[in-house]
C-alpha cells in the first residue's frame, strides 16, 4: 500500500516537493488555501537571473500535479486538524464550500462575463477587479470556477442568481456545504510559504497615502503582460508612464523596529523589476535605494552589473526616511540622506515608489504551528533545529521547506522540496541515522 | 491523407498582443492536409487541453501541430494530451511562434504574423509526413554512485543508504569529510564539525549498503542513465561497477591569493583557512582585519562566492568571544548577510565591537608590514578620507572557486560546466540539482558556493532524484533516436566518431559489415545523421524526407507571397 503524505501549501515548493514524493510512490495529498495552486510564483513576471518567464516554466508542473496519478489536489482547502504522531497523523482537512460543481464546471467562464459582483482581485494584487464568481487567473489549476459567498449577492442576500442561470453545466450550486474530509498520513510537509508585509504599517514609506507608491507585488503584475495594464508600464495616479521610478529595499526588513531578518530575495528582483522596466519604457530612468546589495546567487552579480552598465540602473546605498505626495495627486518627494558620515539631505521627486517590504512566514504559520505544538524560530519562521535535516522540524515526521523555514529564492527552495521526499523516503524505510 | 489539426495559441498577451491569431488560424485551414484549425487563450491550460483533445477525438485526427510558446518547457504536456486523446505521442509537431515570431519581432507585427504563417505551413508540412514511434524501456541498476565524500555527498550517499539503496562514494583523498575537515566550526550557530562528519562517516561505515572509495577517482565511465558502467582507480587497484544514477558532489576549493595584499610576502597575512586552523588550535590574535571579496567581485571574476561574509562574521565573532578586548575590522563592498541567522550574526558582531567598513573597487585597501603584524591604510566612504588601521594579522577573504579536475570529471560525464567553471545544472531555477543528462545529478559546491545547510539541503535533493528512477526500477527511453538503414550504410565509421554519447558501434548483420546505434545511449542529437555521406542515417522524427517537406512549403509559402 501506498504511504499517505500531506503537504501544505502548494507554491513552488509545495508542488515540488509533491511531485518528487509522487514519482517516489507515496501518495500525495496537496493542500492549497486558495482556488488554484501556484503560489507566489504564478503572479511573477519574470525570474532573476535568466529573466525566464515565470508562469511558462511553473504551468507545467502545476498541469503535471493536476494529473499525476499519485497527487490529490485539495484547493480551497485548510487544514482543520492534526493529531497523532509519525507515522500516524490524522490531518483532517477542510473543504471550503465553492459553490460549483467541480465535476460538472468546464471553466468556460460564461458565467464570469454575467457575475454583477466586482471585487479588487487577490492575483492582482488589487490593481484590478474580478467578480464574486471567478477564475484566479487564467492559467489557472483547478481550472474552476469559485464563489466568493461574502460577495455574492445570491448568497448573501438571496439576490441575482444569474450565474445559475447562465451555467450550461449546470455546475452552480448555491446550497453546497463544505466539508472535512479525514486522512491518515504517515508524513507531513509543511510549505507555506509567505506573504508581503502591508505596507501600510510604515507611513514614513507612503504606501497608502500616495496613489504612486506600489509594493513590489503590485509592480510585478504592472509589468506582466497578462496583467491588469496589459504588460504597459503605467503608474497608478494617472495611468501615464512614468519616466523616472525609484525602488526602496528593506521596507520593514533588517530593521530593529520591525523585522530583523533580511527577506533574501528583494536585491535581486528589484533588479529584474528594474530591468524589465526598461524593457517596457526604454527611456525610463530607475534608482534603486538598497543598503547592501545582496547578489550572491548564479549569475546574480553579473545581472546587477547588466542592470548598471546596459540598462541604466542608479543604486544608492541609502534607506529613504520619508515620502510624500510630490505635486497634486501624481508623484512623489523621497527624502533620503546621502551615504556617509557627512551625508547630506536630498530630496528627489520621482513619477513611481515601489517598496519591496519584508517577506513575513504566511499568515497560517502561526495556525499550523499552534495546531501541531510546533517551534518557530525568533522570526516567526519553523525551527527545523537539527543541522544534518535542515528540512526536519523539531517535531517527527514533520518536515519543512521553502520560505516557510526562512527566506530563500526559488531554486533553494525547490532543493529542499525535493530533499523533502529523500528524508520522507528515509523516514519511512525505517533507515534510522 | 493525414487528418492534421492545426491548434495556435494566444498565450495571453505573449503571442496575441503581436501575432494576428485569427488571421494564422485562416491561413492554417487552407493548408494541404489540414482539417481542422482553432486557437486557444492558452493552449496549456486545463481548458486549451481539453478543447485540444475534445477537437482530436471530434475531427478524427491522425496528426496534431500546436503553435506555441517553446517546446522546451511544454512539448511534454501536448504530446501527453495527444496520448490521451488516442494519437501516438510522437505525431505531434511543436511550431514555436512565441519565441520565434512573437518576441523576436515584438515591433514588427505584421512580419511576425506572416512569419508565423510560414512556421506554421513548414510544421503541417512536416506533421503529414510523422510516423508513429515507440519508446522502449530500460532495467534501472538499484544502485547509486556519489562522487565526492565532501558534507554534500555524504550526506547523499547517506540517505540513499538509510532509504536501503546500495551505494558507492568515490572520494580522492584518503579521508572523507572534504573542506570540513579544515573547519572546526561553522556558522551561524557556531556547530561543531567533527561530529557532524563523524556520524555521517559512522552511518555509511556501519552499513553493508554502503562503499567508500578512498584515494580513488573515475578513469572511465559509460553508459545512461540506469546503467551506467563505472570503472575506478583505487589507490593502486582498480575497480568496475554499475550503477544506475551519479551524483556528483565533488565540491569547491578556496582560491589562494595570487599576489595580492601582500600575500606571500608578509607573513601576517593569511587566508581564512589558515584562520580557521589557528582558531581551531585555540590561538586567536589580538586584532585583526579582514578584507572581503578578494579577487573576486571585479572584472575577470565577477561572481559573489556566497558565503564568504559568513565565514567572516562567524570568525570575527570567535576572536571577540575568546578575547573580548580583540579588535576586529572588517573591510567589505556589502555584507551578504541573507536570510535570518546570518542576518543575526551580523548584527551580534556589530554590538559585539567588530567594526565594519566600505570600500569600493577603485580603491581597494593598501596593506604594508609592520614589526608586530601588518597595517592597513583604506578610504573610509563614511568619513570620506583614508585611514590607517593595524592588526596582529590581516585575513583575506578570498572566493570558493570551481574543484580541480571540474573540466575532466564535466567531460567523462557529458555534462557542462558554467563560465566559472562551476557545474551548469539543467535550469537554474526549477531543476537545480538535475543535470540536462539523464541520471546524472549535481549538489553543493561543485555547482555554486553553497553554506553548509544548502549543500546539506541540495544532497538530500540530489539523493532524491536518483532514488526516484531507482525505486521505480524502469526507465523510458526517447524514441527520438537515429537509424540505420543498414544497404545504404558503408561502413565508414564516420557517425561513430561523430556520435559525443558513445551510442554507436559498427557490426555485422547478415555478413554485411554496418553500423549500429544503441538506442538506449543515443540522445537523438543528429550528428551521425549530418556526418553520414550516404544517408543512410536518418533520425526518428527528422528523417530527410521530412525536413525536405518543410523546405518545399517554406519555398511554396514564399512564391505565392510573390505572386500576390
Amino acid at each position: 500500500m501506498k504511504e499517505n503524505v500531506v503537504v501544505i501549501g502548494a507554491g513552488i515548493a509545495g508542488i515540488q516537493a509533491s511531485l518528487d514524493l509522487a514519482d517516489m510512490g507515496f501518495s500525495v495529498h496537496l493542500i492549497e488555501k486558495t482556488p488554484s495552486i501556484g503560489g507566489h510564483m504564478a503572479q511573477l513576471d519574470k525570474t532573476f537571473p535568466t529573466n525566464d518567464c515565470s508562469m511558462c516554466i511553473l504551468s507545467p508542473k502545476m498541469i503535471m500535479c493536476a494529473e499525476h496519478e499519485n497527487i490529490t489536489l485539495h484547493t480551497y482547502s485548510e487544514v482543520d486538524s492534526i493529531a497523532g504522531d509519525f507515522p500516524r497523523f490524522k490531518v483532517g482537512i477542510r473543504e471550503k464550500a465553492r459553490y460549483i460543481d467541480l465535476n460538472r464546471c468546464t471553466g468556460c467562464g460564461d458565467c464570469v462575463a454575467k457575475c454583477p459582483s466586482k471585487v479588487p482581485s487577490e492575483f492582482e494584487e488589487g490593481l484590478s477587479i474580478r467578480k464574486a464568481i471567478y477564475l484566479p487567473f487564467p492559467q489557472a489549476v483547478p481550472r474552476k470556477m469559485t464563489i466568493d459567498a461574502e460577495n455574492c449577492r445570491k448568497i448573501k442576500d438571496n439576490k441575482c442568481g444569474v450565474c445559475l442561470k447562465v451555467c450550461q453545466a449546470g455546475a452552480v450550486d448555491y446550497d453546497q456545504k463544505g466539508r472535512i474530509v479525514e486522512l491518515d498520513a504517515a508524513v507531513i510537509v509543511i510549505a507555506t510559504g509567505f506573504d508581503l508585509m502591508d505596507a501600510t504599517a510604515l507611513p514614513q514609506f507612503g504606501y497608502g497615502i500616495c496613489k504612486d507608491v506600489v509594493s513590489s507585488m503590485q509592480f510585478e503584475r504592472i509589468l506582466s503582460a497578462s496583467g491588469p495594464t496589459g504588460g504597459h508600464l503605467v503608474r497608478p495616479s494617472d495611468d501615464k508612464e512614468p519616466v523616472n521610478l525609484a525602488f526602496v529595499q528593506c521596507v520593514g526588513s533588517r530593521d530593529a523596529k520591525n523585522h530583523l531578518y533580511c527577506s533574501s530575495v528583494c536585491c535581486m528582483y528589484a533588479t529584474k523589476e528594474s530591468i524589465l522596466a526598461t524593457e517596457h519604457a526604454p527611456d525610463v530612468k530607475i534608482t534603486i535605494f538598497y543598503m547592501d546589495m545582496r547578489a550572491v546567487g548564479k549569475g546574480f552579480q553579473e545581472f546587477v552589473q547588466r542592470a548598471k552598465k546596459s540598462h541604466g540602473v542608479r543604486y544608492v546605498r541609502s534607506r529613504p526616511a520619508k515620502v510624500q505626495q510630490a505635486n497634486g495627486d501624481n508623484g512623489v518627494l523621497v527624502s533620503y540622506e546621502t551615504p556617509g558620515m557627512t551625508g547630506e539631505p536630498v530630496s528627489e521627486e520621482y513619477d513611481m515608489l515601489i517598496l519591496c517590504p519584508a517577506l513575513l512566514p504566511s499568515s497560517s504559520t502561526r495556525e499550523i504551528a499552534k495546531m501541531l505544538d510546533m517551534e518557530l524560530d525568533d522570526d516567526g519562521f519553523f525551527r527545523t533545529p537539527d543541522i544534518r535535516y535542515p528540512t526536519d522540524s523539531s517535531k517527527k515526521g514533520i518536515l519543512i521547506c521553502g520560505f516557510s523555514g526562512a527566506p530563500m529564492d526559488i531554486p533553494d527552495s525547490v532543493s529542499q522540496a525535493s530533499g523533502v521526499a529523500a528524508r520522507t523516503a528515509e523516514l519511512l524505510s525505517g533507515g534510522d541515522r | 491523407m493525414q487528418r492534421v489539426g492545426v491548434f495556435v495559441c494566444h498565450c495571453g498577451h505573449n503571442i496575441g498582443s503581436v501575432v494576428d491569431v485569427e488571421k494564422v488560424v485562416e491561413y492554417a485551414k487552407q493548408l494541404e492536409n489540414v482539417a481542422v484549425a482553432d486557437h486557444n487563450l492558452y493552449s496549456c491550460s486545463e481548458e486549451g487541453l481539453g478543447s485540444i483533445k475534445k477537437s482530436i477525438r471530434e475531427n478524427k485526427l491522425d496528426v496534431v501541430v500546436v503553435a506555441a510558446c517553446t517546446p522546451r518547457t511544454h512539448e511534454p504536456l501536448f504530446r501527453r494530451a495527444c496520448e490521451q486523446a488516442g494519437v501516438n505521442k510522437y505525431l505531434f509537431e511543436f511550431v514555436n511562434i512565441r519565441e520565434h515570431c512573437s518576441w523576436i519581432h515584438a515591433k514588427e507585427k505584421e512580419a511576425a504574423t506572416e512569419k508565423a504563417k510560414r512556421l506554421i505551413a513548414m510544421g503541417v508540412a512536416k506533421a503529414s509526413l510523422l510516423t508513429p514511434q515507440k519508446e522502449g524501456e530500460a532495467s534501472v541498476i538499484p544502485v547509486a554512485a556519489v562522487i565526492g565524500g565532501g558534507i554534500a555527498g555524504l550526506t547523499a550517499a547517506a540517505s540513499l543508504v538509510s532509504q536501503g539503496i546500495e551505494t558507492h562514494v568515490i572520494e580522492k583523498e584518503a579521508r572523507l569529510g572534504g573542506l570540513l575537515n579544515n573547519i572546526s566550526v561553522i556558522g551561524p550557530e557556531f556547530v561543531e564539525t567533527e561530529p557532524l562528519i563523524r556520524r555521517l562517516k559512522e552511518d555509511l561505515e556501519r552499513s553493508p549498503q554502503a562503499h567508500i572509495h578512498l584515494e580513488s577517482r573515475i578513469v572511465e565511465l559509460g553508459g545512461f542513465i540506469g546503467n551506467f558502467d563505472i570503472k575506478i582507480a583505487e589507490g593502486a587497484k582498480t575497480t568496475d561497477f554499475k550503477v544506475g544514477a551519479i551524483i556528483v558532489a565533488t565540491g569547491g576549493r578556496e582560491l589562494e591569493p595570487t599576489n595580492v595584499y601582500g600575500f606571500g610576502k608578509i607573513p601576517t597575512v593569511i587566508t581564512q583557512m589558515e584562520l580557521e586552523k589557528r582558531l581551531a588550535g585555540g590561538a586567536a590574535p589580538s586584532s585583526a582585519i579582514f578584507i572581503q571579496c578578494v579577487e573576486c567581485r571585479q572584472p575577470g571574476r565577477e561572481y559573489c562566492s556566497r558565503i564568504c561574509c559568513n565565514v567572516t562574521l562567524k570568525n570575527a565573532l570567535r576572536i571577540i568571544r575568546s578575547n573580548p578586548n580583540a579588535r576586529v575590522t572588517v573591510l567589505h563592498r556589502d555584507i551578504m548577510s541573507y536570510g535570518t541567522t546570518a542576518e543575526r550574526l551580523y548584527r551580534e558582531a556589530s554590538e559585539s565591537g567588530v567594526s565594519f567598513m566600505r570600500y569600493g573597487l577603485e580603491s581597494p585597501p593598501k596593506i604594508s608590514e609592520k614589526e608586530d603584524g601588518a597595517s592597513v591604510e583604506v578610504f573610509d566612504e563614511t568619513l570620506n578620507e583614508n585611514i590607517g588601521i593595524s592588526g596582529e594579522i590581516v585575513v583575506l577573504a578570498t572566493p570558493i572557486i570551481s574543484q580541480e579536475g571540474t573540466a575532466e570529471t564535466a567531460k567523462l560525464l557529458k555534462v557542462p560546466a558554467d563560465k566559472n567553471g562551476f557545474f551548469l545544472e539543467a535550469h537554474v531555477k526549477l531543476r537545480p540539482v538535475e543535470f540536462a543528462t539523464d541520471g546524472v545529478f549535481i549538489c553543493g559546491s561543485a555547482r555554486w558556493p553553497s553554506h553548509v545547510t544548502e549543500c546539506i539541503a541540495q544532497g538530500l535533493a540530489a539523493a532524491a532524484k536518483a532514488a526516484i528512477p531507482i525505486r521505480g526500477g524502469k526507465v523510458v527511453i526517447e524514441a527520438i533516436t537515429a537509424e540505420v538503414d543498414v544497404e545504404r550504410c558503408a561502413a565508414c565509421g564516420n557517425c561513430v566518431l561523430a556520435c559525443p554519447y558513445e551510442a554507436i558501434e559498427m557490426t555485422v548483420i547478415d555478413g554485411k559489415r554496418c553500423a549500429k546505434v544503441n538506442e538506449a545511449q543515443c540522445k537523438g542529437c543528429g550528428t551521425c545523421v549530418a556526418a553520414c555521406p550516404n544517408d543512410a542515417m536518418q533520425q526518428k522524427g527528422f528523417t530527410t524526407r521530412q525536413l525536405g517537406a518543410m523546405i518545399d512549403a517554406l519555398i511554396k509559402n514564399c512564391k505565392e507571397e510573390a505572386v500576390e
